[in-house]
């Protein structure tokens, strides 16, 4: 199968220390792919660059086959790829359907539009829609994103994230924070998307989440993919030895 | 590298502090509970309800939501009282008359500080600029013409001192968004500097002989039954308050007051949002000055000193939150009337005026604490 997107000996470097050293990574069509590490295996730097947030100082990225230069997170976003920041990249003090269409406003037709006004009622019709299809439930549409759960705000940011992306979405560590039942919630969310054919790209520490909702699991250690995994034939040892390199002969990419 | 992942959830608002954030993991477990509880009251309730009602629910709710609603409480129960106590002074057109012509000028203020506010900044410098203005527009006037000047001058004044405050407001919000000074060193400096560069201006001396057609109309002339400083005041209030609550340069400044780091994410040009945002502030601050100018035949550049912790207080006494991300232009409209009618009931009770001061700071006070309450509240970690 044609892989959706791809990264192929990304380099990323930061002053002395180096991040990124030759990085792989692939992402099929319609995939709950997870991307595991230990901290500092260069997760959320991979994460960055392929979702246009950070340039890699080698490598190339091919989306649908054909290379792409991701410069800035727009670029990204005008192909499809979102990303479901980790501190929830959300207004607070407005409502679902306003952070939803943040900066990307709908206005009202005509002379109304013109001058800037804003379409409430079909940002509203639209964000009870895009709730709905992921089962996200908010006993009032109306209230302020910091009013809800964490559980709640986490799945607004990624309803808002795939209202846009019809791809690749990013999510780190999207459960992080959350307890048990809303982790939960969470995932059910991560898996509606996939069924309704977008990527996800499911960044995590959690290994017994990872396989519950993961389709395929890579690997990253000190800079590099070390391994590839279908989760159903892997299990929690054998992805914690290959963070950790003491199972260095893996299924190596 | 570990640069984005040693960073933990800092929670999503400025507002939400670390502490809350820790002791999330801790309670969500029951707050859960209690979330799934709500939620399966919502699925089996049916629903059958026309329209009407459910958006007069929604408006109801929100009504309760906004701190204004209480504010405006306030401002009856005061109007009320004074009404009752002193009848055949206080409730009279020519009384409120003079309340409102009085406010109109800290009005004009008060809408562009809401936006600033909101944006979760701050904007010391509308007094000074307010006079800088002033100052500009009678200096234009009196030095192409006359006190008999014709409407051509007087535009060209008007045009001068509204293109000052817009560039003080410019300068402001450029330093606060590009330069990165907090807001409330950046408009100390330039409340120093603007009225400091009108006193250099006049050599310190009030600029006298302003055009009488400008004094004459919008200075002290009425449209039916009703001072033009009030009206302009009241235009400026509704263009302010629509803009702010059905645009999308309102929602932006909404969100850039929440979360500036979602705002940026989302694409939102943050920094040019913040510099036209004070810039709007500057303008009307001119604007208020040409008012000002218009009212008293002079720029009056020592009566102005309170006037930014007027506004200030106004906006938050409306409801407007100092951290950002809340606020609206009504509640401003009766923040400005609260300290106006105290002042105005107490001189005619007989009471000393300056007793108006100690209960404004007062309800000031309360207002920030019960936003403070609301806050810790509303935001969950």
């Amino acid at each position: 199968m044609q892989p959706l997107l791809e990264g192929r000996g990304l380099v990323k470097r930061f002053g002395q220390v180096q991040a990124l050293r030759g990085a792989d990574f692939t992402v099929f069509p319609g995939e709950v792919v997870a991307l595991i590490g230990d901290n500092g295996a260069g997760k959320s730097t991979l994460t960055k660059v392929l979702a246009g947030a950070a340039r890699p100082d080698e490598g190339g990225i091919l989306f649908e086959g054909a290379p792409v230069t991701l410069e800035r997170p727009t670029d990204a976003q005008r192909l499809g790829i979102e990303t479901v920041y980790q501190d929830l990249a959300l207004a607070p003090d407005l409502d679902g359907a306003a952070n939803l269409f943040l900066g990307r406003e709908l206005l009202r037709r005509g002379l109304a539009g013109r001058l800037g006004v804003l379409d409430k009622a079909a940002m509203r019709r639209r964000a009870v829609d895009a709730f709905a299809r992921l089962g996200v439930e908010l006993q009032d549409i109306d209230a302020p994103i910091g009013t809800l759960s964490g559980g709640q705000r986490q799945s607004v940011a990624i309803a808002r994230a795939v209202a846009w992306a019809d791809k690749v979405v990013f999510m780190d560590e999207p459960t992080a924070a959350l307890g048990v039942l809303q982790r939960g919630r969470v995932l059910d969310v991560v898996r509606k998307v996939r069924d309704a054919g977008t990527s996800v790209v499911l960044i995590s520490h959690n290994m017994p989440e990872v396989l519950s909702v993961a389709d395929r699991v890579e690997v990253l250690r000190l800079g590099q993919r070390v391994a590839t995994f279908t989760a159903a034939d892997t299990s929690v040892e054998e992805l914690v030895g290959a963070m950790t390199g003491a199972l260095d002969e893996g299924r190596a990419a | 590298m570990s640069l984005g992942e040693t960073t933990t959830d800092t929670g999503p608002g400025p507002g939400d502090d670390a502490a809350a954030t820790t002791t999330s993991t801790a309670k969500s477990a029951g707050e859960a509970a209690s979330s799934a509880d709500v939620k399966d009251e919502t699925v089996t309730a049916p629903d059958p309800r026309p329209d009407l009602s459910d958006t007069a629910r929604r408006l109801a709710r929100r009504l309760v939501r906004t701190n204004s609603a209480w504010t405006f409480l306030v401002l009856l129960v005061l109007m009320t009282a004074f009404s009752i106590m002193k009848p055949a002074h206080f409730p009279t057109t020519f009384n409120l008359r003079n309340v409102a012509t009085d406010a109109a000028v800290l009005l004009i203020i008060g809408v562009g500080m809401t936006y600033v506010v909101i944006t979760a900044g701050i904007d010391l410098s509308v007094g000074s600029v307010l006079v800088f203005s002033g100052v500009v527009a009678a200096k234009t006037m009196t030095g192409i013409s006359d006190v008999d000047a014709g409407w051509g001058p007087i535009l060209l004044g008007l045009l001068a001192g509204l293109a000052a405050g817009a560039a003080w407001g410019a300068l402001n919000g450029f330093l606060v968004a590009k330069a990165k000074v907090p807001a409330l060193i950046v408009t100390l400096g330039s409340l120093g500097m603007a009225l400091g560069l009108a006193q250099v201006m006049t050599e310190g001396q009030d600029v006298r002989g302003v055009p009488t057609r400008l004094s004459d109309t919008i200075g002290n002339g009425r449209v039916l039954g009703v001072p033009w400083l009030v009206v302009i005041a009241l235009l400026v209030t509704v263009l302010g308050a629509l803009a702010l609550a059905t645009t999308r340069f309102g929602r932006r400044t909404y969100a850039i007051g929440s979360n500036a780091e979602a705002a940026r994410r989302a694409g939102i040009p943050v920094e040019l949002h913040l510099i036209k945002v004070y810039a709007l502030c500057g303008l009307l601050a001119g604007l208020a000055g040409i008012l000002s100018l218009a009212r008293f035949t002079t720029t009056t550049i020592g009566g102005h000193t309170n006037d930014s912790l007027g506004a200030i207080a106004a906006v938050v006494l409306g409801g407007t939150s100092l951290f950002g991300g809340v606020g609206t232009i009504v509640g401003t409209l009766i923040g400005v009337f609260i300290p106006a009618i105290l002042q105005n009931g107490f001189i005619i009770l007989g009471v000393q005026p300056y007793w108006q001061s100690v209960a404004v700071g007062g309800v000031l006070i309360a207002a920030v604490y019960a936003d403070q309450l609301r806050r810790r509240a509303t935001q969950r970690a």
